[in-house]
Order: C-alpha cells, then structure tokens, then sequence
C-alpha cells in the first residue's frame, strides 16, 4: 500500500525503507518525539518530505491530487476535533469536506454504537467528555469509509475496558469492509491484541519492524 | 457672509491654547505624554503646511506626470502603513498579495468614480484626483489592515479546525470559508456603520471642509453621498480581493496548512 524510499523530513525522521502493507493492521510504536506523528503525517501528504520518495499504491505521493488522497487515505488526530453542531453535524461534517452523499440515520446510529458512543445525535458535540469526542472522530473517519485509516492514539483518552471494546468494534469492521489500519499507539497491549505489523521507531529511525502471522 | 474668513497668525496661534490646555493637563495628572504631543502638535503642523503648498503649486502647474508621482507615494505610504500595523510578521508572499489588492482594487475604484461618477476632465486634474484618490485610498488602507489582522488571528486561533478538517479531506477553499467571511465581515464594518452616523453625530471632514470654504451645503452633500458610496466600494473592492486572495498564502501548493507563515 505504502512504500517509502530514503525519506527524510528535517532532522526528524529518517526512513530508510518502509512498507505498510495493505489491509492489514499497523501499529506504529516508540518513545514520544520519536517520530511517529511524523511518519503518519506523510502518509496523507500531511506535511511535506525533504528528500525520498513515498508512494501509494505504487504512485508517487507528490503526483496524486492531495485533496482527494486525504479523502482516500482518512487520519483521525490525537487531539480529537469538534465543529459547531450537535453529534450528527459533527459525524457528516466528514462526508461534508469530502462531497460525499449523507447517509441515513440508521447507519449514523450503527457507526454510533460500533464506537461504543450511546448518545442522543442531537446533542450538542461541545458538552461531550474528552473520550467521547475522541469516539466521535473516529466514528466520523469510519462513516467516510475510506481505502486506509490512520489513528493517532486512538485510544489515549479511553480507560483500558473501553480501549479493548472500541479497537475491537473498529478492527472488525474495517477488516470486514477489507481495508487497511495504520495507527500510532503507546498501548503495548493494543498492538499486541490487534497489530499485524508493528513498527518501532526511536530518534526518527525505524528499529524493528515485525511481522505478526495471523490464522485468519 | 460669503466671504471666506483667512485665518491670521494671530488668530492661529490662539488656536494652539487647546494644545497647550492639553499639556497642561497631562503635566498635573502626571501622564507622560508631553513628548508624543509635542511631536505630534510639530508633526502636523509641518505636513499640513507642506501638503498645502505642494497642492497649490499642483493646482497651478496641474501635469499628469505629478499626479502619477502623488498617487505611487500615497500607494507606498499605505501599503507600508497596513504592513507595520499588523503584529505578527508577514510572509513574502502574503505582502505581494497586500499589495496587489491594494494597487489594483483602489486604482479602479478612483478611475470609475473621476471618470464614471464625477466625469472629471481631464481625469488628471488635481483639485479633484488628490483628495478623492486620497480617501479611498485611506480608507481601503485601514480596511485591509483589518482584514490582515483577522485573517492571520483566525488561521492561528483555528488551526486545529483547520488541520482537522484537511485531514478529512477538504479543500484549503473551504477550510478557510468561514475565516475569510469573518475577517471580510471586520474589515467593511467600520466603514457601513460610519455611514449610519453620517450627518447626525458627526459632520464628514470632506463636506465640513467644503462648506467652510463657502460652497452651497446642498452641493456639500452630493459630492460627500457620492464619495462615501465610492469609499465603500473601493473598501469592499480591496478587502474582497486580499481575502480571496490571502487565504491562499497559509497553505502549500499540496494543500498543507503552513505552521509558518514565511
């Protein structure tokens, strides 16, 4: 899905050689300032790269159009987001930037439920808690249904009982609509539940990169 | 009645007593000022005097060449100005742009209003070009200082809105929609609500002036109605064209929203 080649962003991070594969789960670990906000950051042509070369899906990063990269390739911040509105504004406001057609309510209901958010879609998304919110974007990230999702701590925000139900819900359904997962985490237990490929970074430089066999 | 009154150097001296009541002021309540209205007082004084001989040598020696000359100092001095009052450090880029809205939009507006609105002949007579050139080029001067201001503020205090909603993939358009309408929105205000008091809380300086001189307030009025329809519009002109335009300096030709603005 991705390859990258000798990619250099500042004195940040250096990657020799780097491939996430496709529909598979990758948990990327390491001490904080290591570089892996970074390293997510140039998936989605979020910040721009000093030298190297990253493609997608074969393609050169730089020759996509970068809108409708972000719209295929969709990250969900650590930090999570609200917009003026209630909780459906804030699930459609995803569909919206993108100009993709809204859904019906049932299905926001069911993306609701997948994150473990039982609330009202009418609420005001400003009175939520800091884990609901951080529910909410991920609910909005999978209700645009993208090709690969990129978590940032998904879960910082979320108890360990809740980070084991949540990522469970949200792995399933994006392996049963056969997509990829790319995430950050510090959760040891996260990526060793879930990580298919987990990928050490330290001082911006990858140190281990393992492959987990799955049976399935 | 009609005859204008000259003001004699007497009668200007008595005039500067208010100064002087003022420094008087400052100096028993202890506020240290004295220095920044001396300055000022000396200031005015000087570019005034300045200003009003340049002027009549113009009014007499009236050539198109001078008029150029005025109106790319006027430019530069406005330009620098919108520059130096917004606090955070402008890029390159964002400058050009300032500049370019400025040029561009307050140019057609004074050539629409001398040629179109008061069909001056030839459009380069001074008594005319200067001081209408002068008020809408003051004016969109303060209004797009404004914009500036709000724009870089709401980027800043909207970043991670902004990044956010990058993320899920809008365009930088209408990422920044909502910013640029509010800093649009800031920079006209001033100018729609000095319309609303026009008249009955204060008395316009341009048609205070005109009447002084002993021209009919009717007459006044027209030329101060058509002047603040022109100054609306070249504010609304300049300012729509530095948003439009401006939102565009915060973000890489890949759509990345730039950290800093250089």
């Amino acid at each position: 899905m991705f390859q990258l080649n000798e990619v250099q962003v500042g004195n940040i991070l250096f990657i020799n050689k780097l491939h996430i594969p496709d529909k598979r789960i990758t948990c990327i670990m390491g001490e904080s300032g290591g570089g892996k906000s970074t390293l997510i950051k140039l998936l989605n042509n979020f910040i721009p790269y000093d030298h190297g070369k990253i493609t997608y899906n074969g393609e050169d990063l730089q020759l996509i159009d970068p809108i409708l990269l972000r719209r295929n390739v969709v990250m969900v911040s650590q930090v999570p987001v609200m917009f003026e509105g209630t909780v459906q504004d804030n699930l459609l406001i995803g569909l919206t930037f993108s100009e993709k057609s809204t859904p019906k309510v049932e299905k926001l209901q069911k993306i609701l439920s997948i994150v473990c958010l039982p609330k009202e879609l009418d609420v005001d998304a400003e009175e939520l808690s800091g884990g609901e919110k951080q529910r909410l974007s991920l609910a909005r990230a999978l209700l645009m249904e993208p090709e690969v999702y990129i978590f940032d701590e998904p879960t910082s925000a979320l108890d360990e009982e809740l980070e084991d139900k949540v990522m469970g819900n949200i792995i399933e359904e994006i392996k049963r609509r056969e997509k990829t997962l790319i995430m950050v985490t510090h959760s040891k237990k996260l990526a060793a539940t879930f990580g298919e490929v987990i990928v050490h970074l330290k001082g911006g430089k990858i140190t281990k990169v393992r492959e987990v066999t799955t049976n399935g | 009645m009609d005859e204008i009154i000259e003001l004699g150097l007497w009668q200007m001296a008595a005039a500067y007593v208010f100064i002087v009541l003022l420094y008087f002021i400052l100096k028993a309540r202890g506020i240290s000022r004295e220095k920044e209205l001396f300055i000022a007082t000396i200031r005015m004084t000087l570019q005034l005097v300045l200003v009003g001989y340049i002027l009549a040598y113009l009014f007499d020696n009236n050539h198109v060449l001078w008029i150029i000359l005025i109106i790319i100092v006027m430019q530069f001095f406005a330009i620098d100005n919108i520059f130096k009052r917004v606090k955070q450090p402008l890029s390159k880029k964002l400058k050009q742009i300032i500049i370019i809205s400025m040029v561009t939009g307050t140019l057609g507006s004074i050539f629409y209003f001398i040629i179109v609105v008061v069909q001056v002949t030839p459009w380069y007579d001074a008594r005319y070009f200067i001081p209408i050139a002068g008020m809408m080029i003051g004016n969109s001067m303060t209004g797009v200082a404004l914009g500036v201001q709000r724009l870089v503020d709401g980027m800043y205090d909207q970043r991670a809105h902004i990044e956010t909603a990058l993320m899920l993939g809008a365009t930088p358009k209408t990422v920044s929609k909502k910013i640029v309408n509010q800093a649009f929105d800031a920079a006209i205000l001033p100018t729609i609500n000095s319309m609303v008091g026009m008249g009955i809380v204060f008395l316009p300086g341009m048609m205070t002036g005109q009447i002084l001189a002993g021209l009919s307030p009717l007459t006044a009025i027209q030329y101060q109605i058509a002047i603040m329809l022109g100054i609306v519009g070249c504010v609304s002109l300049t300012v729509i064209m530095f948003v439009q335009l401006g939102y565009k300096a915060f973000f890489t030709e890949r759509s990345q929203f730039k950290a800093k603005l250089n």
